[in-house]
């Protein structure tokens, strides 16, 4: 499985014609000349990217380059900073992430995000699943159980924690609670799905459990993966951006990348000759 | 181990590490040893007021402990026998009542210092008035709220007790709830916000519940000092003969009642003063344990 997971990947980016979906956008995610600020210092410089429906992108770069920080404006987390803003424009589905009529907490909902750290709330394996639908109002026990169990079998963890859904969350091993806050994460079915170096405190096995996982979550969500390795982009990715202090140096599809890039930092950086 | 670090084709580096480590090595693990020794010393040292005091309470205490001192009223002066019963009383009363008071505006201050507006001036004047508050002496306290309420309401009472040691609570309330949500990890938060959640939200089903326990232990510190106090009482609630019949008469409690019967020229009531004090600590004891019984983290 693991021997196949590049050669897949690298396929579906071709056809580019996703399984049983009736005609994804090219620019599901539109970054339209965003520049963003944390007080004085600028983290991002006019940044234009298309992030394409139900496909796997990835954001690679050296620390600090500003990947992390566009993904976090995706979802608007980085409004929780003191003295943060943003010139330009970022739409979801043709619309704009910063309209007014839309409120944080449901752009929130629609996009969904996944943390460098797993971080399952102090709560039973059930409630930190139920978490999102709960805060949403929905009490009902069988929405509830549904739910729990199509989110822990969408992130490929119902077989091993069936038996203890009401054990507390903090018990599991570190790459069964990261899957666990994928499976929180798809609770309430975002259309985005936002992962933030989500395998870079796991063990190898886990990280191939998570890029699986992934790879089964793209035929329905979109997802865009900040990720520090390398082997992990070309795996798990159809596109890759290369960032590099704050600017978005090529983005391409990931095959492209890492084989025939067209700018000189991109080949320096994935060949490791710097960063 | 130095086999280790050491490469065969560089000797050098072998001997090198060696002799830098053994130069010092003797010296420093006896500095070691020495520092080690020093602290387990002094927190024996620490301990032995305290064992000694909780010592001489219980062997001056427990001779007159039995149930008739929750039962009975206190003895008039020179006499022997009675309890007090109406100062057990008393003081769960009006701690009570400081409770009450002093809690929801504690908790409630503490949430909109750390959670809405940490670095806006009104948190960083409540956070400074808090601090300045704890060192306050708790006699200040008394005056105060002998001003504010026992001259406006013509007269001493469980709640004007209350009042003045919910005044000397606050501050404690306040800052330990605060460090109680500040130990709650920025990780739950991002998650719960992640998720679509509210502020408020976060806080009522996220951050309380994992603060609990933290805040727990600050509301039982300031039972625990309010139980003990005299000062404020002195100036509030006076002390009274009788059981208590409403919060709006003088009101007897265990602290006044040491204060009163440890001055007197009688053997019985200083002895009785000692039980008082024996079973104002059982008292605080008591509460301390369950509280953490009740709210430990699961």
């Amino acid at each position: 499985m693991d021997q196949q997971r590049p050669e897949t990947s690298v396929v579906s980016s071709a056809s580019f014609a996703p399984v049983n979906t009736p005609a994804p956008r090219s620019d599901f995610l539109k970054v339209d000349n965003f520049n963003f600020y944390y007080g004085k210092k600028q983290a991002l410089y006019g940044i234009n990217m298309e992030i394409p429906e139900r496909q796997v992108t990835a954001f690679i770069g050296p620390s600090g380059c500003g990947k992390s920080t566009l993904l976090r404006n995706f979802n608007r987390m980085n409004e929780l900073i003191d003295g943060v803003h943003h010139e330009g424009d970022i739409l979801l589905n043709g619309r704009s992430i910063y309209d007014k009529a839309i409120e944080v907490i449901a752009l929130r909902r629609s996009i969904g995000m996944v943390f460098q750290k797993s971080n399952p709330f102090p709560k039973s394996i059930y409630e930190n699943i139920v978490y999102s639908l709960r805060i949403a109002g929905v009490n009902s026990r069988g929405i509830l159980d549904e739910s729990v169990e199509r989110s822990l079998r969408g992130a490929a963890l119902w077989e091993e924690v069936k038996d203890r859904l009401h054990d507390s969350a903090l018990g599991l091993s570190g790459g069964q609670m990261q899957r666990l806050c994928i499976a929180r994460a798809i609770a309430n079915r975002p259309e985005v799905l936002l992962m933030d170096e989500p395998c870079s405190a796991l063990d190898p096995i886990a990280t191939a459990k998570v890029e699986d996982l992934i790879h089964e979550l793209k035929k329905e969500f979109t997802i865009v993966i900040v990720t520090h390795n390398m082997q992990q982009a070309t795996r798990c990715s159809d596109k890759t951006a290369f960032f590099y202090l704050g600017k978005l140096i090529e983005f391409d599809e990931t095959q492209k990348i890492f084989t025939n890039p067209s700018e000189k930092q991109t080949e320096d950086y994935i060949t490791g000759r710097f960063g | 181990m130095s086999s280790a670090i050491a490469t065969p084709e560089k000797p050098v580096h072998k001997d090198f590490f060696h002799k830098a480590r053994e130069a010092r090595s003797g010296f420093r693990s006896l500095v070691n040893r020495v520092l080690s020794v020093l602290c387990v010393t002094l927190a024996f040292l620490a301990l032995i007021p305290l064992l000694s005091i909780i010592f001489l309470v219980l062997k001056k205490g427990l001779p007159l402990l039995n149930w008739s001192v929750f039962t009975e009223l206190p003895p008039a002066a020179g006499q022997v026998g009675g309890g007090f019963g109406n100062a057990v009383v008393g003081t769960l009363l009006m701690v009570g009542v400081a409770l009450v008071l002093a809690t929801p505006f504690g908790i409630l201050s503490a949430i909109y210092v750390n959670e809405y507006a940490p670095y806006s001036r009104l948190a960083n004047a409540v956070r400074f008035v808090a601090k300045l508050l704890t060192g306050i002496p708790s006699i200040i306290c008394g005056v105060f709220a002998y001003a504010v309420i026992v001259l406006t309401t013509g007269g001493f009472s469980a709640w004007a007790g209350g009042f003045a040691l919910a005044i000397l609570i606050l501050p404690t309330i306040l800052l330990t709830a605060e460090q109680a949500l500040i130990g709650v990890s920025k990780a739950y938060r991002e998650a719960s916000y992640g998720l679509g959640a509210t502020n408020f939200q976060t806080i009522w089903r996220i951050v309380l519940p994992d603060a609990l326990p933290a805040m727990m232990t600050g509301i039982m510190l300031a039972v625990a000092r309010a139980a003990g106090e005299t000062a404020p009482l002195i100036f509030t609630a006076l002390f009274s003969q009788y059981w208590i019949q409403s919060l709006k008469e003088p009101t007897a409690s265990l602290s006044v009642l040491i204060y009163n019967f440890s001055t007197v020229p009688f053997p019985h009531q200083i002895q009785m003063a000692w039980t008082a004090s024996l079973v104002l600590v059982i008292l605080v004891t008591i509460a301390n344990i369950s509280a953490q019984i009740v709210f430990r983290k699961k």
